[in-house]
């Protein structure tokens, strides 16, 4: 298949698949409390109503208000073409090509960051600088997370490093990286989706002044991240390599699906945490990557 | 049987970085009862054959390390109607992340010392000498009397870890001491917990650096 038609399906699929995941969630939290809940394919509904709206803007808002969130966006397409799918590898890869990936999310954020300090308001500013005082250690987490992957494989290429045989730091792995997926989404424990009190608000209260268009364009953007996530979750932990394609495919679909069906189980069962103990979380997370990083550095040794 | 046993002080280093993360007393207490068991049952993977008098050291171990000396802190913590450390010395963040850089210092220096090859592939000595460390961090990074006798036994198990090596030659010479030491620790600092609750009315060993009339 042709460099452009694969790298087309691909993102794509991505872009295509990536609104079920909150609707799996938010169907898991409906239904352990005792609701039928929204229907699963709320999220595209959400976006093809978002479009047809108009944006209102913020008179101390400039045209960045409106690039910001298609720069994040775009950012983070870029970042999930450059992902490995199972057996079907990634279209474009080269060495090095996990440091552009933890870059290009690191702009997501920036970017929607900006957005939000754009508007002038209180409650965008202080959105902004919890979850970027949170990413600075959620970042760590991932970029250890992906050192310990690197020291397994060998390989500096995303392509290289996922889909290999477990090592003994996979349940480390597994648990550090399912903290992050957590923080970097604004779940609980670390932020609730739910809430309509903007001084308890990390995310939402970043985007609490676009609308219409831009809004479609991050919650899918914040989709897609969770996708992301979960796509780099799963294929850490299982050796997706060694499977034939459409036992990858199913397998990895029903992972991904396993860990929304987690995430939501969480958001149902656990309360947010009180931000001064989410740091302590974060780098308890930060050291299961570290002590993967270490066993899997020690084992080749 | 290496591995069992990697695993198993592996998951007792991963016990000390959780009881210096928490801040609840009874999961401090529930962790360092744990760690005390898990190292209990250590001694019947090394030796080959299984003596009576090793069969009864570990059985003793893991009983009174695992049961007994918990319910005493239990009812010590009951008595003082706490349950919760709110301010230690030492933060949480600061003494985890000091916990951490102690084990992973521990393996470092594990690796350096001169072992004889089979003791080199256990982790029994970068064990030992993390929970040695992470016991005294929170021996002396916690204002809590109960927090500081956990810190204490968490303490008692590491060097427990350091007798394991002589397992072979002087069989169980040092565990057997280890427990008769934790044993009678424990009776005297929970008779001397009772009297500073009833003098202070607080476990908060602060306030016994007052001297007052």
């Amino acid at each position: 298949m042709p460099l452009a038609l694969a790298l087309t399906v691909r993102i794509g699929l991505w872009l295509l698949l990536a609104p079920l995941l909150p609707g799996v969630i938010n169907k898991v939290k409906a239904v352990v409390a005792g609701r039928r809940g929204p229907p699963l394919l709320q999220l595209y509904y959400d976006l093809a109503r978002l479009w047809r709206k108009e944006v209102v803007w913020s008179t101390a808002a400039s045209p960045g208000h409106v690039v910001a969130p298609a720069a994040a966006w775009v950012a983070l397409v870029v970042a999930a073409a450059l992902l490995p799918l199972g057996s079907a590898g990634a279209p474009l890869a080269f060495r090095g090509d996990a440091l552009l990936f933890v870059y290009l999310l690191g702009l997501a954020r920036f970017c929607t960051g900006l957005a939000a300090l754009d508007t002038g308001s209180a409650f965008e500013g202080m959105g902004a600088a919890r979850e970027v005082s949170y990413a600075v250690l959620s970042e760590a987490t991932v970029i250890t997370a992906l050192l310990a992957l690197s020291a397994q494989s060998g390989s500096v290429s995303l392509a290289g490093m996922f889909g290999q045989t477990a090592g003994a730091g996979t349940l480390l792995l597994a648990a550090g990286l399912f903290v992050v997926l957590l923080a970097e989404n604004s779940r609980v424990p670390f932020d609730d989706p739910n809430t309509h009190l903007e001084l308890t608000m990390i995310h939402e209260a970043m985007v609490l002044d676009h609308s219409g268009p831009p809004l479609a364009v991050i919650l899918h953007g914040a989709a897609l991240k969770l996708l992301v996530f979960a796509v780099v979750l799963v294929e850490a932990v299982l050796p997706l390599g060694r499977l034939s394609p459409l036992a990858a495919a199913g397998a990895l679909a029903g992972s991904i699906t396993l860990v929304a069906v987690g995430t939501g189980l969480v958001e149902s069962l656990m309360a947010r945490l009180a931000f001064r103990r989410v740091p302590l979380s974060l780098v308890t997370a930060f050291l299961f990557c570290l002590f993967a990083l270490i066993v899997a550095w020690r084992g080749d040794a | 049987m290496t591995d069992w046993m990697n695993l198993l002080i592996g998951f007792a280093m991963g016990l000390n970085l959780l009881a210096l993360a928490s801040s609840r007393l009874p999961s401090i207490i529930r962790t360092a009862a744990v760690q005390g068991i898990v190292i209990g049952i250590l001694p019947l993977l090394i030796e080959p054959e299984l003596r009576a008098l090793l069969l009864l050291v570990a059985i003793a171990t893991v009983v009174i390390k695992g049961f007994v000396i918990p319910a005493l802190l239990f009812r010590a913590l009951r008595a003082a109607n706490i349950d919760r450390e709110v301010q230690p010395l030492l933060g949480f963040t600061i003494s985890l992340l000091l916990g951490a850089g102690a084990s992973i210092g521990a393996v470092v220096l594990g690796r350096l010392l001169p072992m004889r090859p089979e003791d080199a592939e256990v982790l029994l000595v970068p064990g030992a000498l993390a929970t040695v460390v992470c016991g005294f961090l929170l021996l002396i990074g916690r204002a809590k009397a109960i927090t500081q006798v956990c810190g204490y036994l968490m303490l008692e198990n590491g060097i427990y870890l350091f007798g394991l090596l002589l397992l072979g030659s002087v069989p169980l010479l040092v565990e057997a001491g280890i427990l008769l030491d934790v044993t009678v620790a424990i009776f005297v600092i929970g008779v001397v917990m009772d009297h500073i609750q009833r003098e202070f009315d607080s476990l908060d060993t602060r306030k016994l650096t007052v001297l007052r009339e």
